[in-house]
Order: structure tokens, then sequence, then C-alpha cells
């Protein structure tokens, strides 16, 4: 019953992911593609690439994507499909959910504990270092192009320059989205790479 | 009192709008509940972060789960949750009916190579921001640094970075008592 089985993987799946959603992928990948075969390694990557470029965070977009698919590969219709996809989204945050909520709570009746004030004070710090590691980790050449004199390259550079800028200085980041993804449509529609 | 439709509006437009995963939203509930609301001090957001990625799950939902429950309880993390991610799961089922007529579209692909070096600049530039906060001083600097080398170029699991946080600032905090 592939309802059941998508139920209970991504419900898994939620539960041992640490680190956010691209830490998520390994594990959804040896899920979907070797356990199950809900789908094959190529629409692996495709989902991949959707989810990167889709709002929303990629484990849940890796979860609704996955879950339309194997229920439509299953031999479903569509509305099935997206009851399926309903599912897996709903099983991927549901224990994750609950557990933050019971932190929360036990946080905010423990509040003035020295303990915990010693422990948070360093972690914020460790937290800022965490998300500097995440912005190292998408220097790729996927993001940027390769690094050479190519129009890719110093267009991306001058993109990265421009944002962090105006980052810096409160611009909102939606703007900023937006605006970069126009550049991108009209520089490289008029030199086509 | 926050209401719980301006807390899914909130969440609406940062779910909507968030192109590249959790950490790319992370500058955008900065913004919309720090800076244009103000429902939370930066301490109380940096706070939430450090819990959102010490739990397992979706970082993202994490902080919408956290975030809304310290602004309106139960009810408020609820509506946190489904404004982040009403948006993004509608928009990959409609587009996982649709995929194989545009994926190579020449426009789409331009607007997101575009988009793609945007999106590590929108991550890298709150960390000098968020460090001020942290109060990350000259003579503490080093835990940040060390932190996102041991992730970046030794490929330390995060979680065990943050478990160590969590031992040695509760150690540290004894023996400073003492």
């Amino acid at each position: 019953m592939v309802f059941l089985q998508l139920f209970w993987t991504f419900l898994k799946i939620g539960l041992f992911t640490f680190g956010g959603g691209y830490a998520m992928i390994a594990l959804i990948q040896s899920e979907v593609t070797v356990n199950h075969h809900w789908l094959t390694p190529q629409e692996f990557t495709d989902i991949l690439a959707v989810s990167q470029m889709t709002p929303g965070p990629v484990g849940i977009n890796t979860a609704t994507y996955t879950g339309y698919t194997a229920v439509l590969n299953a031999g479903y219709e569509p509305w099935q499909a997206v009851a399926g996809a309903l599912l897996a989204s709903g099983a991927v945050i549901l224990l994750p959910v609950v557990l933050m909520l019971v932190a929360v709570i036990f946080l905010q009746r423990n509040k003035g504990n020295k303990d915990i004030d010693n422990i948070f004070s360093l972690l914020r710090k460790v937290v800022v270092g965490l998300i500097a590691a995440a912005a190292l980790q998408l220097l790729t050449a996927d993001s940027f192009g390769m690094p050479s004199l190519s129009l890719q390259f110093i267009l991306s550079i001058a993109v990265f320059v421009a944002v962090f800028f105006f980052s810096l200085r409160r611009t909102s980041p939606i703007l900023l989205i937006l605006a970069s993804g126009v550049v991108g449509i009209i520089v490289y529609s008029l030199f086509p790479l | 009192m926050v209401k719980y439709c301006e807390l899914f509006y909130s969440f609406f437009k940062i779910g909507t709008f968030t192109i590249g995963g959790g950490y790319a939203m992370i500058p955008l509930m900065e913004q919309e509940i720090v800076d244009r609301r103000g429902w939370l001090s930066r301490e109380e957001f940096l706070n939430q972060l450090a819990l959102s990625q010490s739990m397992p799950g979706v970082l993202a939902v994490n902080m919408a789960t956290g975030l809304g429950y310290r602004l309106r309880g139960l009810r408020g993390a609820f509506s946190a949750i489904a404004g982040n991610i009403v948006m993004p799961v509608l928009f990959i089922i409609t587009l996982a009916m649709l995929f194989r007529h545009f994926r190579d579209n020449p426009y789409v692909e331009r607007f997101f190579m575009g988009v793609r070096p945007a999106v590590v600049a929108l991550i890298a530039a709150p960390v000098f921001r968020l460090a001020q906060s942290a109060k990350v001083t000259w003579a503490t600097c080093w835990i940040p640094i060390l932190a996102a080398l041991l992730i970046w170029l030794f490929d330390v699991s995060p979680i065990l970075v943050i478990l160590a946080a969590v031992v040695l600032g509760f150690v540290y905090g004894r023996m400073k008592k003492q």
C-alpha cells in the first residue's frame, strides 16, 4: 500500500534529519530510489533541481514532489497523487513539530535557569558559524558558473556583491531575488551562453 | 496581541518568496519578525534559531513552529506552519503536473541563473548582523569561525558542533560560578 509506506517513510525521514533540508536529501534519496523504487535516480535529480528553484523549504518540496510522483507511478489517478503529496508533506513535519513544541514549552517554563542561559549564550555564537558554513557550502560552480572569465561567472560575482551590499542596507530580500532574476533574463537573453 | 491572520500572512510571505531552502528563509524571517513587525527581539530570534538547528526536521518549519508558539501559543504555531508551507506545497503539486512542459524553457533557466548567486549573498549578509546580536566580540569571534570551518572544511556534522556547544556552555557556566 503506497500511501501507508509513504507516510511511514517520510515520518522517519523527518525524525532522523538534523541540519535542514540539504541534510535530508541523502536520506530521502536512499529511501525513495533504492529502498522503495518509487522514483528512478533520474527523476530524483529532476526533483532536486525543481526544489532548489521553487519557493519553500527543500525538505517540504522534495516530500511533496515524491508523494505525488510515487502515487502516480503506482498507477493511481492524479487526484489520489495530490493526496499522496499532502500526506508525504504532512508526515515529514509531524514529529519535528511535536518535538519543537515540547522544547519551546519546556524552555518557557524554565526561563531564567542559569544553565540554560549559559548554553544558549554559547549556542547563539555557534549558530552564526553554522549560517556562515551554509553560505560557504553554496559557493559552488552550480551557483556561480566555473571560475573563469566567462560571462556567467563575472555576472554572478557582480550579483553576489550587489545583493550582499543591498542586503546589509536592509533592502527587501524579495525585491533582491526578483531583481536578480530579471537581470539574469535580460543579460543571458542578450548574450546567450 | 499578534493576530492569527497576521502570523499566517507573515509566514505566507516568507514561504512564498524564498527560493533555495531554509537558510535562505532566515534573513526574511529576521526582517519580518524582528525589524518590520517587532514581535521578538533579535536575541529571542537567535535563541529560536539555535533551538531550531538543534532539533530534527525542516529548519523553516521548526522556525515557524517555535516563533508561532512564542507569539500566540499552539494555534499561533499552527497558523505560522500553515502559512509557511501552503504556497510551496501547492506550487510543487502544480509543477509536478506540468514539469515536463517547461523544464527547458530558456527564460526560466536564465531567471534562476541570475537568482542562484543572489541566494548565496542573502545567506552570507546576515552573518555579521547576527554576530552582533549574539554578542560576538574580538575575543569570542573564534567561536563562530571555528564552527564554520569545522563544518565547511572538515565535514564535521552540525549536530556534533551543536552538541559540543551545549556541553561546553553548560560546563563553562558551572566553572564560572565557582
